[in-house]
């Protein structure tokens, strides 16, 4: 292969365009400087997103990423840039997003010298990061990309970093590109073994009340339609963790809801009834299990993982199917007999019916002067009719959205799910929409997630990306308020927002907008904001003090799920 | 679930702040290490750490799975004290006039079946491998003479079960 001479910084973006890169997310500083000088004469290949505050530049690469399935790209400059992008790196980490941050760093002779933005970002990184590495010599560009590329997206995905001095993007190298395609103390896909995919379908096979928990191992893994196949023929009983939440569409006959703390009631309830418990693609988080000690222990539990340190960390498993989720359920798939477990989907339906007389009901269609958040979710399906891709930020608002937000298609529910990051939901919607331009994007997002990252408003007025936002504002930070409420006697200590005017926020940035009080403009409001071919910033008054039902509360069993 | 002592083994790509990334493993699991060895294996560019915890079994092979996970691990082992084989080293310094003032010092030298490493005219140097039980006698049997210092190594050991470091990377190639 031959090479050309070039400079370490247009390798930089010469690596980019090789791995397919074509939109990044970022903001520029001294020590990235030679970079962008690059980006500037590769602008019409490599389109460069301003960001107003490099978190945001990171979310929005894992609003592209989780959109499209492609790796999200953020670079910064060195110091408070690198330092800022630590949040949604941990964010993309503990969620599993494939993404490649890119940091300037001061000059290899400068290296611990506490010289101006110096920071030791690898250090920094370090436990957030799937992997990182510093490149000091222009000659190792190449090689570093294409392994770091390899390293995000393989296997269980996650966030990479790579730190380059200042004097590796100015020297040149001899430049010829390569994809990295295995190194060799990295297994990212465990071999399948098929015995154990016969003994899980034995376990399967032999079950009265098999209950299935997925996660967003399908979504990753691209495995929806196997998984569907494998449902429809084995005719068990499925809930999601949050995470999982759109692999399977919303009104499948067999979605039995949303597992964890504030999931349904019949999943939650039945974890603790069904005799075979089947995890495929999801890690046990707390979330999601309650108190370990009381999960599921009548249950033979059979775990389909990627990440061998993921299988008994918090469940112990009595078959672990090793291996990449879509390739075990196809293998899977022929040796399940065909069952429809009426009986036992009759106790999901009772105990869901149960939850609507009791929460559901009342939520869709409230008493209460102030709208409530589960009816607008509602409306939002009613005119999106379930294709839109929902982003949430992270509080009561995110938990009302994935509880009540319909999706007809994968990689369509974009949240924070296990870092719990506010400030989330408005640049990761504009990295959705950029990434899959063909789809409706909708931002749902609290009145104190949105103040996170608000400046981000000004990088949807610059690109004109048409994202929709809907902000559900209680003039509370509403989780942490009900809390207070159940578990703090009332004591509502910092969590009463005096909200400044969003709406005329938003006019400042030229964003259509406009703000709902009544319930009797909520339905003409979404029509307008869905109908808008530019963005839309539409401010929906909610009540108060409603709180979020059904609820486990933290260290409880999830058979004491509580509806009020 | 009660804590025990066990020997963690880590085969490695020798790159710099890989230490970092595992030490933080244990960081993050507020686990005290007891001792810690990195050093070149048996395998060109392998670096084996030798690491020594007391937790419970369950945090243990928590612990490995996490770093065996770490891109640059190439594997990761536990075991407990009865399944390997384990020493560290020390090194006693002491006045070279104690070794013909105190008839006694040449006795346990002898008795300990350490070795003098080195004698000069101020001190001398003796070399004790062994576990950290003999190693400990010894440094009581010293005390009372007078050690100018003491060091003492991290733990190294081999296990009795096979480690096929070498074939992993083979299966690679």
């Amino acid at each position: 292969m031959g090479t050309i001479r070039i400079s370490g910084a247009e390798a930089v973006i010469r690596c980019l365009l090789a791995e397919g890169v074509d939109l990044i997310y970022g903001y520029p500083g001294g020590a990235i400087m030679p970079v962008y000088d690059e980006l500037y004469k590769f602008q019409d290949q490599l389109h460069h997103v301003l960001v107003r505050h490099e978190q945001g530049a990171t979310h929005a690469a894992q609003g592209y990423a989780r959109a499209t399935g492609k790796v999200g790209v953020a670079i910064a400059t060195s110091g408070p840039g690198a330092t800022n992008l630590v949040t949604g790196i941990a964010d993309a980490q503990i969620d599993s997003t494939p993404m490649v941050c890119i940091t300037g760093q001061v000059g290899r002779h400068l290296l611990g010298s506490d010289a101006f933005q110096e920071t030791d970002i690898i250090g920094i990184s370090t436990p957030v990061t799937k992997w990182n590495f510093q490149v000091t010599e222009a000659s190792q560009i190449p090689e570093i990309i294409a392994k770091a590329f390899y390293i995000a997206r393989s296997g269980r995905p996650g966030p990479v970093l790579i730190d380059i001095t200042k004097n590796a993007q100015f020297d040149e190298l001899d430049f010829s590109y390569e994809k990295c395609t295995g190194i060799r103390s990295y297994v990212p896909v465990p071999k399948l073994k098929l015995d154990k995919v016969a003994e899980a379908a034995a376990l399967i096979n032999s079950a009265k009340k098999p209950f299935i928990v997925f996660g967003q191992g399908i979504i990753l893994g691209q495995a929806e339609a196997e998984f569907k196949a494998v449902l429809e023929k084995s005719g068990i009983p499925a809930a999601w963790t949050i995470l999982g939440l759109s692999a399977l569409p919303t009104d499948h006959p067999l979605n039995v809801g949303m597992l964890g703390m504030h999931g349904n009631y019949a999943p939650n309830l039945l974890t603790n009834e069904c005799d075979v418990l089947i995890a495929f693609g999801m890690r046990f988080d707390d979330r999601v299990t309650g108190k370990l000690a009381t999960y599921a222990k009548q249950a033979k539990v059979i775990h389909f993982e990627i990440d061998p340190a993921e299988v008994d960390k918090n469940v112990k498993t009595e078959v672990a199917v090793l291996g990449d989720v879509k390739e075990s359920l196809a293998a899977l798939l022929p040796l399940l007999d065909a069952k429809s477990h009426d009986l036992w989907h009759n106790e999901f339906k009772e105990l869901a019916k149960i939850e609507y007389d009791t929460v559901i009901k009342d939520e869709l269609n409230p008493e209460t002067p102030g709208l409530s958040m589960g009816e607008t979710i509602e409306m939002i399906n009613k005119h999106s009719k379930g294709d839109a891709i929902i982003v949430s930020d992270v509080g009561q608002h995110q938990m009302f959205a994935c509880r009540y937000a319909k999706f007809n298609s994968t990689k369509s529910n974009i949240t924070s799910g296990g870092l719990g990051t506010m400030g989330f939901a408005l640049p990761a919607a504009i990295g959705a929409k950029m990434g899959r331009p063909d789809r409706e994007v909708v931002a749902i997002i609290g009145d104190g997630g949105f103040q996170m990252t608000i400046q981000e408003l000004g990088t949807i007025f610059q690109t004109q990306v048409p994202v929709k936002i809907v902000i559900l504002n209680n003039e509370f930070l509403g989780m942490v308020r009900q809390w207070q409420e159940l578990f703090f006697d009332n004591r509502y200590a910092s969590t009463k927002m005096i909200n400044p005017n969003f709406t005329a926020i938003a006019e400042g940035y030229h964003i259509k907008s406009k703000k709902v009080t009544n319930r009797e403009d909520l339905d003409a409001a979404v029509a307008e904001m869905l109908a808008s071919k530019d963005s839309y910033f539409l401010e929906v008054m909610v009540e108060k003090e409603n709180n979020v039902f059904p609820m486990i509360p933290t260290g409880a069993c999830v058979s004491e799920i509580r509806l009020s | 679930m009660e804590d025990k002592t066990f020997t963690i083994s880590v085969y490695s790509e020798n790159n710099v702040g890989l230490l970092n990334r595992i030490s933080g493993i244990f960081l993050k699991r507020h686990i005290n290490i007891l001792s810690l060895n990195v050093s070149e294996s048996e395998i060109e560019n392998v670096s084996r750490f030798i690491i020594v915890v007391n937790t419970t079994e369950k945090w243990v092979q928590n612990i490995v799975g996490q770093i065996e996970k770490q891109i640059e691990v190439i594997k990761a082992f536990y075991h407990t004290d009865e399944e390997t084989i384990y020493l560290e080293n020390a090194l006693f310094k002491i006045a070279s006039s104690l070794l013909f003032d105190e008839k006694q010092i040449q006795n346990i030298i002898k008795d300990s079946q350490s070795t003098i490493v080195t004698v000069s005219r101020d001190f001398f140097v003796i070399s004790k491998s062994g576990r950290r039980s003999e190693i400990e006698e010894l440094y009581q049997k010293f005390k009372p003479y007078g050690i100018m210092q003491f060091v003492r190594s991290g733990r190294i050991s081999v296990s009795k079960e096979k480690m096929e470091i070498s074939s992993l990377l083979e299966t690679f190639k």
